[in-house]
């Protein structure tokens, strides 16, 4: 039955790891901004169209 | 071509191209500003900012020479947020961020200028962080470039004083404390919760220690660290003989600690520990919660935030030198230009100074001032370059020397006995004597469950439940009233406005509009070729005055005038095939009648002859006498203007026969009226819009600023209200009320949780269990009552 302390160690130590995790995740000032990178995530995609948008603007022009 | 024919919005800023017509790229523009803008995004490949939203730009301002101070090593320095020679890092206030394209635009700075590094925009307080390779790139190359696409940061003598700020985290570590202990807590104690039937099961009696030792190593953090402001504010509570709602909450966490404590190391039972650290991380929760705040906007703003770093000095040997404001002494020559604040009290040496003191006085009209005229600090000039001497600090000028008062010292939220100050107090009399009472009958009875029963006592009265009920309420109002574009500061304001008995405007700015004022003509009817010459005349010039009489003008066709002549302070002269036409000053047009000296007005003339005069009158805001009419049976109220006394007849025409009129009172004027007030045991609101209500507003029970612009600065106050919402003034005042009824509310239902918890504790049969159950059980309902109620009482906005 001694695998009880086996498992309150385990469970301990993950516990601990993510309690760290958190600690360090504010320390850098990950909540400092919980608005800005919700905007950010979405550029990348905007991107990609983006330099689709403008090669077809460009062929109309000539055109 | 009809295109110029229909209306075109600016491709860039999305106003109306009205005057000129700017096209490039098959697209308009309504200035050669965002034209250029619109040019350096398409060169560099950000056209995509565009995409994102429509006309998302600003138009650049004229900014030469504004910037030279960033030249200046010393005061470079303090600014940079980091320096090592090589790369350095600095971060901007910019107002004008407002939409995603923004942030797009400005963390791709380095597709623009190798030398970025990189570029990171916050967008709730408007700032962005840029770090730049300092060896090929200056600070004042970066601000120039920024300020080129319409991004121009705000840079203040607040930023050279107030040093690096540090963001406070303090309450999230605190809160993940609590959070996690309570949650392995929880885990750890359920073994024996359980096993309440028969109490002796072997695989428990052997591993409780174990889980017992686990849970009081975990509240350790919890008491110690998360829950220590508790001891803090009791501790200081008693000392200054107060007896404050964190008293009794300390004297729970503490017994709540001592008896589980003690239970687990003598072996009595399993503690409390889950009901202790719940009790903290609940608590937090409600603290976290009240402490939201509006991060871009700044409700602690004095004179160094308008103005400032530098000013440009002229030595003795005409040598032009930028100097850091606090370095002027007296009898320093200062170069004020176009647009720039004057920092300090002086004497004009050169040039024609016209003025706009509605910073400091309330004044809508700038005024006059002519070489040997004294100037006082804060006022802006309008009308090109002048040279003062100093005759005093930046410290002793007249208006900087109002922020000494007492008045802004004085921490309102301290002074202000709140609700649950009230309660609190005699709660814990309460409290300690049903303890005390209870005890005295065990000990005469059975005496070995005394001391068990004392505390549990303390226990169970813990006032979580109250404690919870205000952050709440409060809270969610201050978010209520948030999107109703009434931003306040803490959520102590709410309570402060509920009790408010005399409530005090300002004029100029408060209740009536700075867009438009209504301008009437008196005098001899137009010709329609007479209406061409005067809406040319004025839109030539740049005068405040001819800007609002050329907006209230009926467009007309565009001539060219033969002879043109603006004589700055006295008015604007031009010639159009041999007729003459002046506008201006009565003395300037020769204007021999009666006049009205209180009034704004500008003279006409044509061909030598008086035509008329046009009267400015101030445009009241929309709603103005819904606002007093039903403001009146609550509350005294009172106009305090710095403006003369010119409006005093319509005024008293529009507003309740009830209001109290006062006209030029100066900055320290209205702040004694509002002590004057308090004295007589009035609570005071003031509602004003410029640092002439500075003190007025520090001084008031609740300060409350109304802006047109939230994004522009706002003297400090208790509150920012957005212009458009002035009419739901009534209906604030209301609500605020109504969230001080939900409150006592909570409060009578936390009192029932209190007593069914005492039944249980003066019985001496409180165990651990129940504790576990009713303490959450209290918690969550008050929260969830609150909650509902606010958000029932804030739906009185919907329907307006």
């Amino acid at each position: 039955m001694s695998i009880i302390y086996l498992l309150l160690a385990i469970s301990i130590v993950i516990a601990l790891g993510f309690f760290i995790l958190f600690i360090i995740s504010v320390n850098k000032g990950q909540y400092d901004d919980v608005y800005t990178p919700s905007i950010r995530m979405l550029f990348d995609d905007e991107l990609v169209k983006e330099a689709k948008k403008t090669n077809t603007t460009k062929t109309k022009k000539q055109n | 071509m009809n295109r110029a024919k229909e209306v075109l919005n600016c491709y860039h800023c999305g106003d109306l191209c009205d005057t000129i017509e700017i096209i490039a790229d098959e697209k308009s523009f309504c200035c050669n500003g965002c034209k250029t803008v619109y040019e350096i995004f398409s060169e560099n490949d950000l056209t995509s900012y565009y995409d994102i939203q429509s006309a998302p730009g600003t138009t650049p301002s004229e900014i030469s020479g504004k910037y030279d101070f960033l030249e200046n090593k010393e005061i470079v320095k303090k600014l940079l947020e980091f320096d090592d020679g090589k790369h350095q890092i600095i971060t901007f206030y910019i107002p004008t961020i407002h939409c995603s394209s923004c942030i797009w635009v400005l963390e791709n700075l380095n597709k623009l200028q190798k030398s970025i590094t990189t570029s990171q925009v916050n967008f709730p307080k408007k700032t962005v962080r840029v770090t730049f390779k300092s060896d090929e790139f200056s600070l004042k190359q970066l601000v120039l470039l920024m300020s080129s696409i319409g991004y121009e940061p705000y840079i203040s003598l607040e930023d050279y004083t107030s040093g690096k700020k540090t963001v406070d985290r303090q309450l999230i570590y605190k809160l993940g404390v609590a959070g996690f202990a309570f949650g392995n807590i929880m885990f750890l104690s359920f073994p024996e919760y359980f096993d309440i039937a028969d109490g002796n099961e072997f695989w428990l009696e052997k591993y409780k220690h174990v889980f017992r030792g686990l849970m009081f190593i975990f509240s350790l953090p919890v008491v110690f660290y998360s829950g220590w402001d508790y001891f803090v504010s009791a501790f200081k509570g008693i000392r200054s003989k107060i007896l404050n709602i964190d008293v009794p909450i300390a004297l729970g966490i503490s017994v709540l600690f001592i008896r589980s404590t003690s239970e687990i190391f003598l072996d009595i039972g399993s503690g409390f520990f889950d009901s202790l650290t719940g009790l903290i991380f609940f608590l937090l929760i409600g603290k976290f919660f009240q402490l939201r705040t509006y991060s871009f906007l700044s409700f602690e703003r004095d004179y160094k935030s308008y103005f400032p770093i530098a000013v440009t000095r002229i030595d003795a040997h005409k040598k032009e030198e930028t100097v850091q404001v606090y370095e002027i002494k007296k009898g320093d020559r200062l170069l004020i230009r176009n647009d720039e604040l004057i920092p300090v009290d002086g004497i004009i040496i050169n040039g024609n100074a016209l003025i706009d003191y509605s910073f400091v006085t309330g004044e809508a009209v700038a005024v006059q001032k002519l070489s040997g005229d004294k100037l006082y600090a804060g006022g802006k000039q309008l009308s090109g370059v002048i040279e003062i001497e100093a005759l005093k600090s930046v410290e002793q000028s007249y208006l900087t020397q109002l922020w000494g008062n007492e008045a802004f010292k004085e921490d309102k939220v301290q002074a202000f006995q709140s609700l649950i100050d009230s309660i609190s107090k005699r709660f814990t009399i309460v409290v300690l004597a049903i303890a005390f009472f209870s005890t005295a009958f065990w000990l005469y009875y059975d005496s070995t469950k005394a001391l068990n029963v004392f505390t549990a006592v303390l226990i169970i009265a813990c006032p979580c439940a109250i404690a919870l009920a205000t952050p709440f309420t409060l809270g969610n109002m201050l978010r209520i009233f948030g999107q109703q574009k009434f931003y306040l500061k803490n959520a102590n304001v709410i309570e402060r406005i509920a009790k408010i008995t005399t409530i005090i405007f300002d004029k100029t700015g408060t209740i009536t509009t700075n867009k438009k004022s209504v301008i009437s003509y008196e005098g001899i009817p137009l010709s329609e070729s007479e209406e061409i010459l005067l809406f040319n005349l004025v839109r030539a010039s740049n005068h405040p005055l001819s800007r609002q009489l050329y907006d209230t003008l009926s467009a007309r066709k565009i001539i060219e005038f033969d002879v043109f002549e603006e004589i700055i302070g006295k008015g604007i002269q031009a010639t159009y095939k041999g007729v003459d036409i002046k506008v201006g000053s009565a003395k300037f047009v020769n204007f021999k009648g009666e006049q009205n000296t209180l009034q704004t007005s500008v003279y006409l003339q044509l061909d030598s002859e008086y035509k008329g005069c046009y009267v400015f009158k101030n445009t009241y805001r929309d709603g103005l006498n819904y606002v007093f009419e039903e403001l009146k049976t609550q509350s005294k109220l009172v106009i305090l203007s710095g403006d003369n006394e010119g409006e005093r007849v319509r005024l008293a025409s529009l507003l309740p026969k009830e209001t109290t009129l006062l006209f030029q009172q100066n900055p320290q004027q209205k702040l004694d009226f509002v002590k004057k007030l308090q004295q007589q045991g009035e609570r005071v609101m003031m509602i004003g819009d410029g640092l002439n209500d500075a003190g007025a507003l520090a001084q008031s029970d609740v300060g409350i600023v109304v802006s047109e612009n939230i994004n522009v600065f706002s003297p400090a106050c208790d509150g920012i209200l957005d212009a458009l919402h002035f009419p739901s003034l009534p209906n604030y005042l209301k609500v605020s009320k109504k969230a001080l009824k939900i409150i006592k509310w909570s409060f009578v239902f936390s009192f029932i949780y209190n007593i069914t918890g005492l039944y249980f504790a003066v019985t001496g049969n409180l165990l651990p269990v129940i504790a576990a159950i009713l303490m959450p059980l209290s918690s969550i309902s008050i929260v969830v009552f609150a909650t509902i109620a606010t958000g029932y009482e804030g739906k009185i906005f919907k329907k307006n």
